[in-house]
């Protein structure tokens, strides 16, 4: 069984990517076993932009399934309306007329269900892509894209978490900002999950947020505080009295934040930084080896 | 009136921080924070809560383990995995997966399954001193926050009419799905904040492409715009290739920082200083556009 990471944050911009992308190189390095970069943050994906030399392997089309009603068929009857939840299907018997407004549709099939006279017929509407990057010999990224203007990112999210290429010793998986349906997709079923905070008023405000969700979904989770330097210390005062796990600190540095803009974070890190990272990936083995023994007694 | 919407694609370009620098000298204004998800912007305006309405997001299923024989038709039918045998062999819906379709519930034969409503979400109406602020709270793992957006812009707008205020300004959500989609239509304009980074014009660039689809005024910002100046050269070619209009280039300052740990806009924390000048300036500039847009 492959051991799960993910990587969320309330806040966006505070240094998911970057964290995710750095563990997944680092991984690569430390432990010689196969690894998996999943780029969860559909509506924005980035972590392809952080890997030169990452070949596209494969693109594979996401379609929702949409209804549409056959109106030579239809009896105007309105069952399918009922159904809806979702308020996606007008039907006027007056008029007649019968349409289905696919923005409003969530593909949940409770129309074609409802129809007893066969007018409903399902097809597919493009969401989105799977794109499949070779990173190295062994290793690779997955990423998920949002077509532009569609609202099924939660949709998407779950087709890609599904298509994970191999058998794979640690996946990670990049979250979307937010704390909402979408985050939950791509956090719900990992073994560690990893907050990325930073120092400030809405850093520390968005963590909360987190910390309330994880802790509902009762999963494990430990703090990377990234930016340490900027904003102020309510946040380890914070953290110190839910008694939360730190991870690690990586120090804010503006030289890194420039060469960051221009993709390079892996290239030259500067001492402390490598650093946190250093001792980050320590933790991580860690809990991997105690969760691989676990798997081996079971076993 | 004018409805502006603050957007960025990436999160962390500093959307809110303008927003409340905005909320500064906007005037006669409604203020509305789009970003149910994380939102931020109360804990600058510092609200007093006049009203607290709840937003149900919907429905979840829930199965009566009484009434059901594991028949698995429930599960069959479901097309969102929230349905599953539990270790036990039981169904359990998985209330993180349910979409609210209610779709389990019809088909089940011995009715044992019952939708139960969500309304762990609440939206306020508030007093601040920059004006009247409306704004939500989503409980963790909720959805639907489109439908809050929606519904919470139709009260700021309600507001707006019954004070004659002459703007809304919405702080917008990151990303460019659902939420985002709800923030933009209808909107008069949308301001940009681009950061310079790789990621940040990846993200904003999508922004635009979604953006266009209401063909709607837009705007931009590069913020922190001295992180990295080939990035920031690559954007502004960008944006006046689309013929955006870029309304300042802020420079990245601690002091930014600082003002928002104190609960305080830049304008409030240093009103002389630059960045204070260059919103000032951003403001003049939507409002003189948008005035010709009206003539």
């Amino acid at each position: 069984m492959s051991y799960k990471i993910a990587i969320a944050s309330g806040k966006g911009g505070t240094g998911k990517t970057t964290v995710s992308v750095n563990l997944f190189k680092g991984f690569n390095e430390l432990r010689g076993k196969k690894v998996q970069l999943v780029d969860c943050d559909v509506e924005e994906p980035n972590d392809a932009l952080f890997f030169c030399d990452a070949e596209v392997v494969d693109v594979q089309e996401v379609s929702q399934m949409v209804p549409v009603i056959d109106s030579e068929k239809c009896t105007f009857c309105r069952k399918c309306v009922e159904y809806c939840e979702f308020n996606a299907i007008v039907v006027l018997p007056p008029v007649p007329f019968a349409e289905i407004n696919p923005s409003l549709c969530h593909s949940c099939g409770a129309c074609s269900v409802a129809c007893e006279d066969g007018a409903i017929t399902e097809h597919p509407k493009p969401i989105g892509t799977l794109n499949f990057y070779k990173t190295d010999e062994n290793n690779g990224l997955v990423e998920g894209k949002l077509k532009i203007g569609s609202t099924m990112q939660t949709m998407l999210i779950r087709e890609l978490k599904k298509a994970i290429p191999g058998i794979n010793d640690i996946i990670i998986y990049d979250a979307p900002p937010g704390t909402s349906c979408p985050v939950v997709e791509t956090i719900h079923d990992v073994n560690y999950l990893i907050l990325v905070a930073e120092p400030t008023l809405f850093g520390l405000h968005d963590l909360k947020l987190m910390v309330a969700l994880v802790r509902e979904l009762g999963l494990e989770f430990g703090v990377v505080i990234n930016k340490v330097g900027l904003g102020d210390n309510a946040i380890y005062d914070y953290l110190d009295k839910e008694r939360i796990e730190v991870l690690g600190k990586i120090p804010f540095d503006k030289e890194y934040a420039s060469l960051y803009a221009v993709g390079e974070i892996t290239g030259i890190i500067p001492d402390a930084i490598h650093q946190s990272y250093t001792e980050i990936l320590d933790v991580l083995n860690q809990k991997i080896t105690h969760h691989e023994g676990n798997n081996r007694i079971k076993w | 009136m004018k409805e502006i919407t603050v957007l960025s694609g990436k999160g962390g370009t500093g959307k809110t921080s303008i927003t409340a620098a905005l909320a500064s000298i906007a005037g006669k204004a409604v203020f509305c924070d789009n970003d149910v998800d994380a939102a931020d912007l109360h804990l600058i305006f510092q609200p007093d809560i006049q009203e607290v309405f709840p937003f149900s997001s919907g429905t979840k299923a829930s199965i009566n383990s009484m009434e059901c024989t594991n028949c698995g038709i429930c599960m069959d039918h479901c097309r969102f995995d929230a349905i599953d045998y539990n270790n036990e062999g039981t169904l359990v819906i998985d209330p993180y997966q349910c979409e609210g379709c209610r779709l389990c519930e019809r088909v089940c034969p011995e009715e044992a399954i019952s939708a139960v409503e969500n309304t762990n979400n609440q939206w306020f109406v508030s007093t601040s001193r920059f004006g009247d602020f409306v704004h939500a709270e989503m409980g963790p793992g909720e959805e639907n926050s489109g439908k809050l957006v929606s519904q919470i812009r139709k009260k700021a707008m309600e507001i707006a009419k019954n004070t004659q205020s002459d703007y809304i300004i919405n702080d917008g959500p990151p990303g460019i799905g659902c939420a985002t989609i709800s923030s933009i239509s209808g909107s008069n304009a949308v301001l940009v904040i681009i950061e310079p980074t790789i990621s940040g014009f990846n993200d904003a660039q999508r922004l635009v492409e979604l953006i266009r689809l209401f063909n709607i005024p837009t705007y931009a910002v590069i913020n922190k715009y001295d992180i990295n100046l080939t990035m920031t050269k690559n954007i502004e070619e960008y944006l006046i290739f689309e013929n955006i209009d870029l309304l300042a280039k802020i420079p990245f300052d601690v002091e930014m920082v600082k003002s928002m740990t104190l609960g305080k806009t830049i304008i409030e924390y240093n009103p002389t200083s630059i960045i204070s000048g260059q919103i000032q300036e951003i403001w003049n500039k939507i409002k003189v556009s948008q005035d010709v847009v009206l003539q």
